[in-house]
């Protein structure tokens, strides 16, 4: 067969050990097995560059982060136009900073309020705004999260820490594979003299789901 | 509220896992399966919602057992079924090379890389 010495160069320069799944060396089993055999014939079939895959990896699991959606926040924080031009092109005003959706989803920023907190799921699968907020986390995934958010929000908010009082509405907001939501989390009090960069450290990946708050000075 | 004290509030709930802000992938072959997909979707193969479709069916099927920790074992399966859909890579062909693989690994030394033989 051909390929072989390409599959082999591969999985050599690649930084994910596909080879060996197991923990000692393992039997290549179960889903590490199948996954690496549909690689190997995408590849030999000219359909996947490994080159391009590990690139694309790269980037969504180191480069691409809640860094991204910090700035954004930030400058809405410290910015009033951009705040405006984000809650009323979310797209748009994030394409300012070059994050646009990769899978040509719109993205709609919602802001918190004192009287209103929002918060993110997607009770289908797990859709998510990749471009500023990296990929989701495993609890954003799972099933409990996806149903729960929507039946009882304050329930889960309450065991994420976050309490919210009787008079502050929670919104939940259920993305799909075209519309992905962003929290915008309310400035805390007593950063007035700091700058973008510093703001922008405090803005946790949690609070633009809506889990969680944004870190104090 | 302390990141500190959220962790250790949510680690006593199993219902909700959840990790740090830290890598999402929990195995390699993780990563592969979502590269793949982004790869296959970057050339045109299909749209985003209809992934988004098929991964939700998926997931919708096996909702009683779902925690999370099988997301990507659910994106796997969609995402073989898909490349079959399409006729990209057949199931018979997978299998094929799947036992191949798995006969490599088998006849592979601890620490050597593995790799296929010529038939």
């Amino acid at each position: 067969m051909s390929g072989h010495s390409h599959d082999h160069d591969h999985d050599h320069d690649h930084d994910h050990d596909h080879d060996h799944p197991g923990e000692h060396g393992a039997p290549l089993s179960g889903p590490a097995l199948r996954a690496k055999a549909l690689e190997s014939l995408l590849v030999e079939k000219g359909l996947v560059d490994p080159a391009a895959l590990d690139q694309l990896i790269d980037r969504y699991e180191t480069k691409v982060g809640p860094r991204n959606g910090a700035r954004v926040v930030a400058r809405a924080w410290t910015d009033p136009a951009f705040k405006r031009r984000l809650l009323q092109d979310t797209s748009a005003a994030m394409a300012e900073f070059g994050y646009t959706g990769r899978q040509g989803e719109n993205m709609v920023a919602v802001e918190n309020t004192p009287k209103v907190h929002n918060m993110v799921c997607c009770t289908l699968c797990s859709c998510y705004p990749w471009p500023v907020l990296g990929l989701p986390p495993v609890w954003y995934k799972s099933a409990p999260y996806r149903a729960r958010a929507v039946i009882d929000p304050r329930g889960v908010l309450k065991e994420f820490g976050v309490t919210l009082g009787d008079d502050v509405e929670v919104r939940v907001w259920d993305s799909t594979a075209e519309l992905r939501y962003l929290v915008l989390p309310m400035r805390p009090p007593g950063t007035e003299g700091m700058t973008e960069d510093q703001l922008a450290e405090l803005v946790t990946r949690d609070s633009m789901i809506g889990t969680g708050v944004v870190k104090q000075p | 509220m302390s990141a500190a004290r959220n962790a250790a509030d949510l680690a006593a709930l199993p219902a909700l896992p959840r990790d740090d802000e830290g890598p999402v992938f929990r195995a390699p072959w993780e990563a592969q399966a979502f590269g793949m997909t982004l790869a296959l979707y970057e050339r045109g193969l299909f749209t985003w919602k209809e992934w988004a479709e098929r991964l939700s069916v998926e997931i919708a099927g096996a909702r009683e057992r779902d925690d999370g920790s099988r997301y990507y074992e659910l994106w796997l399966a969609a995402l073989e079924k898909l490349v079959g859909d399409l006729g990209l890579v057949l199931g018979p062909e997978l299998a094929r090379r799947s036992d191949e693989w798995a006969q490599a690994a088998a006849e592979t030394p601890h620490g050597q890389p593995i790799e296929l033989k010529k038939r």
